[in-house]
């Protein structure tokens, strides 16, 4: 017997010279500085798993970094305090975290606007009054809002712990403009935003040593759960509704297949008789 | 007046024939069903907190549904997830139809091309209302297309945006459209089902004479293979629904739209990518959109060029089944360079494929 068909031959020869050319083309391309962008490698977050929450004692000592750190230039204007609460903060301790900051209210019986002391109800502070302040502040570029930046950059956590603990020097020969600081993770390598992140640049309340990577993996999961604050409830469901639906799928097949017996095992024969005729 | 008395619709899905034979392919009609129903009961739910102001949308989507309605993150989920998974099934419909010779059934086959067409619209509606940078830069690249009409073309793109470019006239017309669209489809779709399709029933993997006497009752047998196939699916949907939502999702669309910051790779959802890889792959901007609208158009004129005796692909020479191969390979090879910048060499891979797109019908037409 043929080892393999004429037009398999064929459509393997195809395919062959198709992976081939393929290859030379990929390989023949030039590479370009915009490309030359560091990949963040995947981080064994605890999160990860497919039944695993974020790890509630990360997310407050993230928190504490933020206000401590990021919030001096970054706002993040969708999360209010009240959203802290039962996460990483208890309500006593959200309500004295938004009454350190002043709020504008108002308008009184005057008509006057005024400030009061935050409530749970209110947002985080944008620390500048608009876009063109922080811009002006911040060289040129304004600091993003922070509140859905791990959905909203690719590699998520990743990205961001790698981006916060990746400053270095630059190689030889590549020039970083005025203002700029290298740091290959950042799309282009030159970002607007120094080093922000060192050892022991804060004091963790539960002891923790406060190195640069501690700090970051903190903040990042903080600001994975601003990202997605169904985080954990939507992997509780997961793990109600998968295995059900699983055991859905095994009794639907079992009794699809117990459905179609008859039909399954039917057999044409074939008998040798003459065509039986039906006009009358 | 058989077809009157026998066709009612609820009764057509315990008792029509069905041919025995068809295989798993058949089940994405179903599916398809319930994926119309899913999306249009998650968008109803969505549609009573979603804000259609540009202040207020963005907000409204990723703060109030994902975070302060009871599972609206869950439903915002299902809906996303939902027209991802409703458009794998239109093209694996489709390319099923393609492959056994569907496009014999004129009526059936036209009203299913509509539905697809609607189906385009009414994603492309979609995505612009959380107006992220991808919504607001997808919907002025695609917009602008409509200024390629000769002589019509910028008065009607002005029409359709109700201004000078996408702003906050646009984001309410779309979710009026966006609302309105599934109920025509829904129509359509009824007469794809109930009116057309059920006055012979379905088509076979064999085809042909087989069709007319092989058949057995849709109930049990049918319904128990589509309840299998539902709860199958349901599965997977509720992998990216609960584990891994921001698979299919494009990041850019977490940031607030700006007129003025232009993301790097502004590019559709993934149901897209082969189209606009062949928009992208003429240098001509009105010969780009006629290659656009031809690339899905072309459907129509399937059952007048490829008329077969026995009603399917089974029984034709192989040439046809080989360009079947080719012209679906080039259009995932398309997908690929949709999701690329615009560089070398996915310019010179994407016009050589949207060739080979194109090229796959005219080369049966001899």
């Amino acid at each position: 017997s043929r080892w393999l068909q004429l037009g398999r031959r064929a459509a393997l020869a195809a395919g062959a010279l198709g992976a081939g050319s393929g290859a030379a083309l990929y390989l023949s391309t030039p590479a370009f500085a915009t490309e030359l962008t560091l990949h963040s490698s995947h981080l064994p977050w605890s999160h990860n798993g497919w039944f695993s929450s974020l790890d509630a004692a990360s997310v407050r000592r993230g928190y504490f970094v933020f206000k401590q750190v990021c919030a001096a230039c970054h706002s993040m204007k969708f999360i209010a305090y009240r959203h802290l609460v039962g996460v990483c903060l208890t309500e006593e301790e959200a309500k004295a975290e938004a009454a350190e900051i002043q709020v504008q209210d108002g308008p009184d019986e005057t008509g006057q606007m005024f400030e009061r002391p935050g409530k749970l109800s209110d947002f985080f502070p944008n620390p500048y009054p608009n876009v063109e302040a922080a811009k002006a502040a911040n060289g040129g570029a304004a600091p993003p809002d922070l509140s859905f930046i791990v959905a909203a950059r690719h590699g998520g956590a990743d990205y961001l712990f790698h981006l916060l603990t990746g400053y270095m020097d630059p190689p030889a020969g590549r020039l970083v403009g005025e203002g700029l600081y290298y740091n290959p993770y950042f799309p282009g390598g030159a970002i607007a935003m120094a080093q922000a992140l060192y050892n022991e640049i804060i004091e963790y309340e539960d002891g923790t040593p406060a190195t640069q990577s501690q700090l970051a993996k903190d903040v990042a999961t903080f600001l994975t759960f601003t990202s997605e604050m169904e985080h954990d409830d939507r992997k509780r469901i997961a793990l109600k509704v998968l295995p059900w639906t699983l055991v859905l799928v095994a009794c639907s097949w079992f009794a699809k297949r117990h459905v179609f017996t008859y039909l399954k095992s039917r057999k044409i024969a074939y008998k040798n008789r003459p065509p039986r005729k039906f006009y009358t | 007046i058989y077809f009157f008395n026998r066709n009612l619709p609820l009764l057509s899905l315990l008792d029509l024939g069905t041919p025995v034979n068809i295989s798993y392919f058949w089940n994405f009609g179903s599916l398809l069903g319930l994926f119309c129903g899913v999306q249009i009961f998650s968008g109803v739910l969505l549609s009573m907190h979603y804000q259609n102001s540009i202040e207020m949308a963005f907000f409204s989507v990723n703060l109030s549904i994902q975070n302060e309605v009871f599972l609206g993150w869950f439903f915002h989920n299902v809906h996303s997830s939902g027209a991802s998974f409703f458009f794998v099934f239109l093209y694996c419909h489709l390319f099923r139809g393609l492959y056994y010779g569907g496009f014999n059934q004129i009526n059936i086959w036209m009203s299913g091309v509509t539905i697809l067409l609607f189906s385009m619209a009414l994603a492309f509606l979609g995505y612009v209302l959380p107006w992220g940078q991808m919504s607001f830069w997808g919907a002025t690249v695609i917009t602008n297309l409509f200024s390629a009409i000769p002589y019509v073309g910028e008065d009607v793109v002005h029409v359709l945006w109700g201004g000078y470019g996408v702003a906050g006239p646009t984001l309410n017309r779309f979710f009026s459209l966006h609302f309105l669209v599934p109920f025509l489809m829904v129509m359509v779709a009824f007469f794809h089902v109930f009116i057309f399709l059920h006055v012979k029933g379905s088509s076979n993997p064999l085809g042909g004479p087989i069709n007319q006497f092989l058949k057995i009752e849709f109930f049990p047998y049918f319904v128990v293979k589509d309840f299998f196939g539902i709860y199958l699916i349901f599965f997977v949907f509720f992998y990216f629904c609960l584990l891994n939502p921001r698979l299919l999702l494009d990041s850019e669309n977490f940031i607030e739209a700006n007129s003025l910051v232009t993301p790097v790779h502004i590019q559709p959802e993934w149901y897209f990518l082969s189209s606009y890889a062949i928009l992208r792959s003429i240098p001509n901007k009105f010969g780009g959109v006629v290659a656009l609208a031809f690339s899905v158009l072309f459907f129509y004129f399937f059952p007048f060029f490829f008329q077969n005796l026995y009603n399917n692909s089974f029984f034709n020479n192989n040439n046809v089944k080989f360009y079947f191969w080719f012209w679906l390979s080039s259009a995932i090879v398309l997908c690929y360079v949709g999701a690329s910048p615009v560089e070398y060499p996915w310019v010179s891979i994407g016009i050589v494929f949207t060739f080979f797109y194109f090229s796959g019908f005219f080369f049966l037409l001899f």
